[in-house]
């Protein structure tokens, strides 16, 4: 009761806290994707080369977030980011690149071979088969590999707070350093609960990039 | 016309390379179909993918009507050439519309004629466009899906088509309901077609020429009647397997192994008269026809012997006869299942115009005619 009295006094700040958590999140994923994509398409060439950029996009998921905060203030800082927004959209862009790039790479690696014969037999250049056939089948999984980014770095952002980026994550670090359950649990409910909606309204935008040809086929 | 002059292709380096097509060489005139038969890795489906050059010679050369292909761009060159594969491979996330016209688009056809043009190539194969169009390639059933793909493969109305046993993923009977489809548009279109196939009904069916290939190797170019007549080695013949003569018969119309002269009685004749006629004939059967010269059945010799009437009580009314255009599988079916040594072949106008007996179909696959021992 607590609780919600505190959320209902505090709107203004939640919402202003929210919005900055959307802000860090979708920039930095929307940057992720521009090299992501075409990576994990270009890999698809080599297996040895897909290989090692998956290889190395894994280690950089294995670094936890507040060490690689920690590892960008003395990188970041000769021009003047050392902490704050910059930072962070960094580290959701690093932390994006795992998802989106195994997606991409899965997605096109799978396309039937048949269809990929067809193309290339009625005279589709290598670029117009992609972009006409391979690309809009990898979509919805690409658009998966999207969706995992975004709910994963709604959890990575929030611990952004401490390098003070703002977001959710305020709530959260002032509830424990102040001992107020108040701000710590309504912090954590609002993150949990950003997830769930990006979740859900990704999971509409992928639907609505799917051809109606492919849907209901491919996993989320 | 294509020509194929010795062309060779290997698979794998150094000294002992796989030799997937050797030194072949091969012409498929203008409008007709070349089925390439064979067993499975004899190099029928590599002959033909060096053809659009999705798969490049180690050497030989190509010629479509007298240009080597070595000269047009690969890209160019596959927009100007039809092709159907097995597994159909229709995009599934374009309709069926962009589907058939994902080669006009690829040269950059106006919008509303290629679509129009859409419109026209389901209509000709009989699916409703205003229902078709839309739809994906899921919501088809496989032989839709499968004449869908070959009138992906006509949209740009290509003089070549490529074929890769296209009917191959289809069940049995709509197989056969679609190869004759397909040989009815070809009858129009003309295309040059080179089929692959391991299919020997299906290359008797739909071939002008077949091209038998073993090993790499083209065996022998014939066309379906000269091959199943004289295969021209041990490997032939037994890939064309102990019916081949069977085979022909599809080949072979009736009123091309009949004879003209026969024996025939009316159904008023009286028995006796009748045997007199038939041994006069030297035949073991006689056809009934009535006034007009219409076949009501046949009677048989041993059937004469028995009562002491007309022929009218002796005579088997069923089967008539068979049209004269009916090909010679559906006449003997029909002189085995009723145990009969002649049938009557009809014309137009259902009147007799000559009989086949076993004598005269025998002569006839040996190529010296219907007539031969007469």
């Amino acid at each position: 009761m607590e609780i919600l009295g505190f959320i209902a006094d505090n709107m203004h700040v939640i919402g202003q806290r929210t919005l900055e958590h959307i802000s860090i999140v979708l920039v930095a994923v929307a940057i992720a994707v521009v090299p992501a994509v075409p990576v994990g398409i270009a890999i698809t060439q080599s297996k040895s080369v897909a290989d090692t950029v998956l290889y190395l996009a894994s280690m950089m998921i294995t670094v936890p977030s507040i060490a690689l905060f920690g590892l960008m203030i003395p990188l970041l800082s000769p021009i003047g980011h050392g902490i704050g927004y910059v930072p962070a959209v960094i580290a959701v862009i690093l932390y994006s690149q795992l998802p989106i790039i195994r997606n991409t790479y899965t997605a096109i690696t799978n396309i039937d071979p048949v269809l990929r014969d067809a193309a290339r037999g009625m005279g589709m250049s290598d670029w117009q088969r992609l972009r006409q056939v391979e690309i809009p089948l990898a979509v919805p999984v690409i658009m998966a590999g999207v969706r995992t980014a975004v709910v994963m770095n709604i959890g990575v952002t929030a611990i952004a707070a401490y390098i003070g980026a703002g977001g959710l994550g305020t709530l959260i670090a002032r509830g424990i350093s102040q001992t107020d359950p108040r701000q710590l649990v309504t912090g954590a409910l609002s993150v949990s609960l950003l997830a769930i909606v990006a979740d859900l309204f990704l999971a509409q935008l992928q639907r609505l990039m799917t051809s109606k040809g492919i849907q209901g086929e491919t996993p989320a | 016309m294509i020509r194929l002059e010795n062309l060779t292709r290997h698979f794998g380096q150094g000294a002992h390379p796989i030799v997937a097509v050797d030194n072949v060489t091969l012409e498929v005139p203008s409008g007709e179909i070349c089925v390439l038969l064979g067993p499975s890795g004899c190099g029928k489906t590599t002959t033909m993918r060096m053809i659009n050059r999705l798969i490049e010679p180690t050497s030989g050369k190509i010629f479509i009507d007298g240009k080597d292909t070595v000269d047009v761009d690969p890209i160019e060159l596959r927009r100007t050439i039809g092709y159907v594969i097995q597994q159909i491979g229709l995009f599934p996330h374009k309709t069926v519309e962009d589907n058939i016209c994902v080669v006009p688009d690829l040269l950059g056809w106006q919008r509303t004629n290629s679509r129009a043009r859409a419109r026209e190539l389901l209509e000709l194969v009989g699916l409703q466009p205003d229902l078709f169009l839309k739809r994906y390639p899921k919501e088809l059933s496989g032989g839709q899906q499968q004449r869908v793909g070959v009138l992906r493969a006509l949209a740009a109305d290509p003089p070549l088509m490529l074929m890769d046993e296209p009917f191959g993923a289809i069940d049995p009977i709509n197989r056969e309901v679609i190869q004759d489809e397909f040989l009815k548009m070809q009858q129009q279109l003309r295309k040059t077609i080179v089929f692959v196939s391991h299919d020997l009904d299906e290359a008797v069916r739909m071939a002008d020429k077949i091209a038998i290939f073993r090993s790499g190797r083209l065996e022998q170019l014939a066309t379906p009647n000269e091959l199943l007549a004289n295969p021209c080695n041990a490997f032939v013949e037994s890939f064309l397997g102990g019916d081949r003569a069977l085979k022909r018969l599809r080949l072979i119309r009736s009123g091309e192994a009949m004879v003209r002269d026969f024996a025939r009685v009316q159904p008023d004749t009286p028995l006796g008269e009748a045997q007199r006629h038939m041994a006069a004939h030297g035949a073991a059967a006689a056809i009934v026809l009535d006034g007009e010269g219409r076949p009501l059945g046949v009677l048989k010799g041993e059937d004469a012997e028995l009562c002491d009437s007309t022929v009218a009580q002796a005579y088997r009314p069923d089967p008539i006869g068979v049209p004269a255009e009916a090909d010679l599988r559906i006449a003997v079916s029909l002189m085995l299942t009723h145990d009969l040594p002649a049938l009557a072949c009809v014309d137009g106008q259902g009147k007799a115009v000559g009989v086949l007996t076993y004598r005269s179909i025998v002569t006839t696959l040996r190529g010296t005619g219907p007539e031969a021992d007469r």
